[in-house]
């Protein structure tokens, strides 16, 4: 696995953050010949095939394959337009929602989904101008029944995913909730514990790039 | 056509050297002046700058002085894009464009001091004459603001102020002209690519990266500045657009009378 | 504000005790309006502004979005306890000149392309008035929108020069407004020292100028590091 740094020094719009030699420009981060800048306030991440910059802060733009909590807008003829929390929203069409043949001539199909229904699927296309399409034709991606949804800067998911899926499991193994985290930001929670998972999760958005976060929460989640 | 349509020959062109009207870049356009057009202002003048064209309408009112300069006349100027002069205009309040172009001809003319504002009180602390300067733009081919600001100071050159006989204005008849004592000249400087251009027409004000407008004084002492356009500039550029500016309005000024 | 007789420079010291290239005390702060996606408090001694950015949100009416870029949207005003006589809350000719120009001077930095069809809003309120509002005003949007994760290419920095008495000063207040022989707003996109907005009015010569916008420069890199300072502090 490819080593990549990413130090807990914060970086302004516009701060020199490396030389390119040959890496990826990724995202939060633009080049002007070999040097490479920050476009966000935010914490640099570099490795030897990119250079990027994780925000602080800021709204989700859809990216090609990110798995995304969405609610259910409205039902089309032929597939359902969802909020995937951002300026813009995702269209799912039926063919990539449901596996059987459904005849749309006679089947109403909020009868799969419906306004309100929450799902877990993935980012499937996004055009330059920013259409964008979802599918659930990947593991994992379902309907999501029950439970509530919080808001967290969609920066933060990756932290409370933590490392390997470290930090979340121990949230769900401590609280005995479900869990699901959106990359939209969007994070699902189930279970009779639930309060005691959303401050976990709200202490991690707000303490994100402390040191120690990982034993303060074992601590919060302990008692 | 769509706005990114617009400009793209003008903007081939001037990477090539050349301007649409077979124009060098420190050319302006054929200028016409008119003075006196409208019997019942005051003060009146048009200007032509190639099609653009101005017409600036000087009336005096009697009126209260602000009460920070109890003795001085007061300057009032208001532009209005009227929907005839272009299919971008609307009808209704001025836009935030004309607000500008009112604003940036007023602070050449007031930073100037070009009126001697000191002259026109009439009882201290209560009667003054109100100067104003309405500007209206009757077509726009581009370089709005040296039209106006150029008919500005032209119609303020031969205004006349009127007879009070009886504590009223009696219209038609005069006292004096207007003490106006300096002719500012405004000359808005472009850039595309690494070429300086003055009179920006229609097509060419699309596709400028810099723009500023300068306000010069007879005696070469800048009044007013203002960066226009999207872009970013170079202190650099800025000086060099300062001295083209310079350059432009004493030609300019030699026009005035 | 009215016009004075007295002398605007004594002993080499302004009225308000400053050297000529002094600037006021300048406070900044980000993050403290809750409901804005990001928002900032900026204050030059008395002078103090707020910013609020939301967004990138969806346009409406969807026929002003732009399908290849998103736009930006800036709002300046006064309110009216702000000034000494009270000032009509309705929109005045200065409030929407300065609007379209603070926007001119924050465009030049945004990454509008990776919003096609949204729009980013941007209000700024001045809530006491002694000078240089629009320069505060500015300061404190560029620091509403890099808090807001708005991607920019760099920040935006501004301060207001001019001449008074014959000698060249730094951050005019409301009084040294009024009384100017020449007052100059510049605004820069600090790293490549690139302009973004400048207005002058008042009488000087080509020479002072360059004199004044190199000032202006100097001090635009001063205040760039209380930026930085108030930006990393909120998250560092």
């Amino acid at each position: 696995m490819e080593e990549v740094k990413e130090t807990r020094e914060v970086v302004l719009p516009g701060e020199f953050i490396g030389e390119k030699k040959g890496r990826k420009v990724g995202r939060g981060a633009y080049f002007e010949g070999e040097k490479v800048f920050s476009k966000f306030l935010g914490i640099p991440r570099t490795s030897e095939m990119e250079i990027s910059v994780i925000p602080l802060s800021g709204i989700y733009l859809p990216n090609f394959g990110d798995k995304i909590i969405a609610i259910i807008e409205s039902v089309e003829l032929s597939g359902w337009f969802v909020n995937i929390n951002s300026p813009y929203n995702a269209f799912l069409p039926l063919a990539e929602a449901v596996e059987e043949f459904v005849d749309t001539s006679r089947t109403d199909i909020s009868r799969y989904f419906d306004v309100g229904d929450v799902i877990f699927c993935r980012i499937s296309r996004v055009t330059k101008n920013k259409t964008v399409q979802a599918s659930m034709n990947d593991v994992g991606c379902r309907k999501l029944y029950g439970g509530i949804i919080i808001k967290v800067t969609p920066s933060k998911i990756p932290r409370i995913i933590g490392k390997a899926g470290s930090m979340v499991t121990l949230i769900k193994s401590k609280t005995g909730c479900d869990i699901y985290t959106g990359q939209n930001g969007l994070v699902w929670i189930r279970g009779e514990n639930k309060a005691k998972a959303i401050e976990a999760i709200l202490t991690i958005e707000k303490e994100s790039h402390t040191v120690g976060l990982t034993e303060k929460i074992e601590k919060m989640l302990g008692e | 056509m769509g706005e990114k349509m617009e400009g793209q020959y003008a903007l081939e062109l001037i990477m090539k050297g050349k301007r649409v009207d077979e124009r060098n870049f420190e050319d302006f356009r054929e200028i016409k002046i008119e003075k006196n057009i409208i019997s019942k202002a005051e003060g009146s003048a048009r200007v032509k700058i190639g099609e653009t064209e101005v017409i600036v309408g000087v009336k005096l009112n009697t009126g209260e002085p602000f009460s920070d300069t109890p003795e001085e006349g007061v300057l009032i100027v208001n532009a209005e894009f009227t929907p005839l002069a272009s299919p971008d205009f609307e009808s209704g309040p001025p836009g935030e464009d004309a607000v500008e172009l009112a604003r940036i001809v007023d602070r050449g003319i007031r930073e100037s001091k070009c009126i001697e504002v000191g002259k026109l009180c009439i009882v201290p602390e209560e009667k003054v004459w109100m100067v104003f300067v309405d500007i209206h733009i009757i077509n726009d081919q581009g370089n709005l603001l040296d039209a106006a600001a150029l008919a500005a100071i032209v119609a303020l050159l031969n205004t006349k102020i009127p007879k009070i006989k009886d504590e009223e204005i009696v219209r038609g008849e005069y006292e004096k002209d207007l003490p106006v004592v300096f002719k500012p000249i405004n000359i808005v400087v472009g850039k595309v690519g690494n070429n300086f251009l003055v009179d920006p027409n229609f097509e060419e004000e699309k596709i400028l990266d810099a723009k500023l407008s300068v306000s010069v004084r007879d005696d070469d002492k800048i009044c007013a500045l203002q960066k226009q356009g999207k872009n970013e500039v170079s202190m650099e550029d800025l000086e060099k657009m300062v001295d083209i500016a310079m350059k432009k309005s004493k030609e300019m000024r030699k026009l005035v009378k | 504000m009215t016009k004075t007789e007295e002398k605007m420079i004594v002993n080499g010291k302004r009225i308000d005790g400053r050297k000529p290239d002094e600037l006021r005390k300048i406070e900044m702060k980000v993050g403290v309006i809750s409901r804005a996606t990001g928002s900032a408090h900026v204050s030059f001694g008395n002078t103090v502004a707020l910013a609020s950015v939301h967004g990138p949100r969806e346009l409406f009416p969807r026929w002003m979005q732009e399908s290849e870029s998103g736009i930006f949207r800036c709002r300046y005003n006064m309110a009216p306890f702000s000034v000494e006589d009270r000032k009509s809350p309705a929109p005045d000719r200065r409030s929407v000149e300065l609007s379209k120009v603070i926007r001119l001077a924050i465009e030049p930095a945004l990454f509008l392309e990776e919003f096609p069809k949204a729009t980013i809003d941007a209000f700024v309120e001045v809530i006491q008035a002694d000078g240089s509002t629009r320069v505060a005003g500015i300061n404190a949007t560029s620091l509403a929108l890099a808090h807001a994760g708005i991607p920019m290419k760099d920040l935006i920095v501004a301060c207001s020069v001019g001449k008074i008495d014959g000698t060249l000063i730094v951050d005019l207040n409301g009084k040294e407004d009024n009384n100017s022989e020449c007052d100059m707003a510049v605004a820069m996109m600090p790293r490549k020292e690139k302009i973004t907005l400048l207005q002058m009015d008042g009488v000087i010569t080509r020479k002072e100028f360059s004199e004044l916008l190199n000032l202006a420069k100097e001090n635009c890199k001063k205040i760039y590091e209380l930026q930085k300072k108030a930006l990393k502090e909120k998250f560092g």
